[in-house]
């Protein structure tokens, strides 16, 4: 063999175990669980095997599921409205901080390494029956008896802003690190007032930081199961909860591939729409 | 709107990120009997009654285990795999990227549905297997961006220099390549780790029954009565995950620092 043809080959050789662990482990399980969707879960145990388009008229024309898949979309549009909102100021202030930048940053990056479980289940901490908030209020007079925080919908967008927020302040702050702070500056000299040069020069430029960190937070929002569980009452699940009592509760294997198919699509949607007109490039920047 | 504003809001932010942590860490030494406010003064009763707790000491050997075997499989398909995109010419290089990068645009209830039927279609139930593929396949994008990130900024030229002077490429990689890569390996494993030891996602769809990783074992004491040790589980978990990579930090910097001088 000649000395080209091994340097040909070997990078495919390197490559090899992690393609294959993807390809065998994602992209054929997705493929399979296609096929499986069309199967049809049975009394007897073994699932039906054929081409049965019962569990895809199930997902897409049951009302309830169409009730909790919008649901689930608002919930998600609600939280990443709201880690903007939250997200934008924090990471312009340590963009633009006189201080020690790779500190603050390093603080906001601390969350993520605490386990999702712990920072969800701490809100039960602050907003249950004996939590602080009642515990302070009943001191002080103000309340008789504990108020009921937990178990709604507004609880389980908080705990979903606790969980996505880092990754909104992320995404801007690479965004506005970007901009020369020349611009801005320019803006100022010729006339503009703080606000005005925010508002013309900044805000534009870092756009494509708040789409990317918007993005990852309505996607990974929009998918999430265990919030609802643990901050949501019986009344608050999303999506993923029908794919989890599907294939978990109720051992319904073929709807579970359509419902989880379904909500592929819908999220895939999303992130194909993003990648048309803002590329995948900023994302990768934001995770790295 | 003003700078002081600004600083304000800041803050109000981080105060919101920390507040409910520190909660869980605070009232993790709290010695009244349910472990809830009010403060009634400082006790370990919680952590002792954690190390006595025989299911949460089975739940953290399980998730040391499944953590440790996942970062070094997931690393070391991730050096290889880095190595290849940036070393070589491979041709659609987009392309593969983008399907390693792929299991983390997924999410994650799919890739686990998708993953648990496939591999029970395959005979392969739900099982320590299970959770182990599951963990390597949805860490190994984040080894991969890490060392991919470190890789590029080696200088090929010290690589040319070791295997003009007669190294074997085998060995220009464990002499030259991997020393240098040494940061990015050891963050990318500790990335690695740490994802698998903190998730809860894909864990519940993959466990068999009776195991439990700690935060599936977190979860079902939620679920169940909200036991007080809870709290004391919580802060040994940020103790690991957060700790843990600081020190790691800490360490490299002091050892950089050394061989500097």
């Amino acid at each position: 063999m000649s000395i080209e043809r091994r340097e040909a080959r070997q990078p495919w050789i390197l490559l090899s175990p992690a393609l294959g662990a993807v390809a065998l482990l994602l992209f054929v399980p997705l493929m399979f669980i296609v096929v499986y969707s069309f199967w049809l879960r049975s009394a007897t145990g073994a699932d039906t095997v054929g081409f049965h388009l019962d569990n895809w008229q199930k997902a897409l024309s049951d009302p309830f599921y169409r009730y909790i898949l919008l649901n689930t979309l608002k919930i998600a549009a609600i939280t990443t409205l709201l880690c903007a909102l939250l997200g934008y100021p924090a990471a312009y202030f340590i963009a633009r901080s006189k201080g020690n930048k790779m500190i603050l940053l390093l603080l906001l990056m601390l969350p993520f390494w605490i386990s999702y479980i712990i920072r969800t289940m701490s809100w039960i901490n602050i907003l249950g029956a004996s939590g602080a908030v009642n515990t302070a209020l009943m001191s002080l007079g103000v309340i008789s008896s504990p108020i009921q925080m937990l178990y709604n919908e507004a609880a389980v967008i908080l705990g979903l802003i606790h969980f996505l927020l880092p990754f909104m302040v992320l995404n801007v702050y690479v965004s506005l690190e970007g901009i020369d702070t020349n611009l801005e500056d320019a803006a100022t000299s010729l006339g503009a007032t703080r606000w005005q040069s925010f508002l013309q020069v900044t805000l534009p430029l870092s756009l494509p930081g708040l789409a990317a960190g918007g993005l990852l937070c309505f996607v990974l929002g929009a998918g999430t199961y265990i919030t609802p569980l643990v901050l949501g009452g019986p009344r608050d699940a999303m999506f993923a909860n029908l794919v989890f009592e599907a294939i978990i509760t109720q051992l319904n294997w073929p709807l579970g591939s359509a419902l989880s198919l379904l909500l592929l699509a819908v999220l895939g949607a999303l992130v194909a729409i993003y990648n048309r007109y803002l590329g995948m490039a900023q994302l990768a920047k934001g995770l790295g | 709107m003003g700078w002081g504003l600004i600083r304000l809001y800041a803050i109000a932010v981080y105060g919101f990120m920390f507040l409910p942590v520190l909660v869980v860490v605070l009232l993790s030494f709290n010695a009244n009997q349910f472990g809830s406010f009010p403060m009634t003064g400082f006790s370990l009763r919680w952590f002792e009654a954690l190390w006595n707790n025989d299911a949460v000491m089975r739940a953290f050997r399980t998730s040391l285990i499944l953590g440790l075997m996942t970062a070094v499989i997931s690393t070391t398909l991730g050096i290889l795999a880095s190595l290849a995109l940036v070393r070589y010419r491979v041709p659609g290089r987009n392309l593969i990227t983008t399907a390693l990068i792929a299991p983390i645009l997924v999410p994650e209830v799919v890739l686990a549905v998708a993953l648990l039927l496939f591999l029970n279609w395959l005979g392969i139930g739900k099982s320590f297997v299970l959770l182990l593929a599951g963990h390597v396949v949805f860490t190994l994008p984040f080894v991969i961006l890490v060392v991919q990130a470190r890789l590029v900024s080696i200088r090929r030229d010290v690589e040319e220099a070791a295997l003009s002077l007669g190294a074997s490429p085998v060995q220009t990689f464990f002499a030259v390549t991997l020393p240098l890569l040494m940061p990015a390996v050891a963050a990318g494993a500790l990335f690695a780790f740490t994802i698998s030891f903190d998730d809860i996602t894909g864990t519940l769809f993959w466990k068999p029954g009776g195991v439990e990783t700690v935060p599936t074992q977190i979860f079902s004491m939620l679920r169940n009565s909200i036991s007080p040790e809870i709290n004391a589980l919580g802060t040994v978990m940020i103790v690991m995950t957060v700790g843990l990579p600081l020190l790691g930090a800490g360490i490299a910097r002091s050892l950089a620092t050394k061989r500097g001088k």
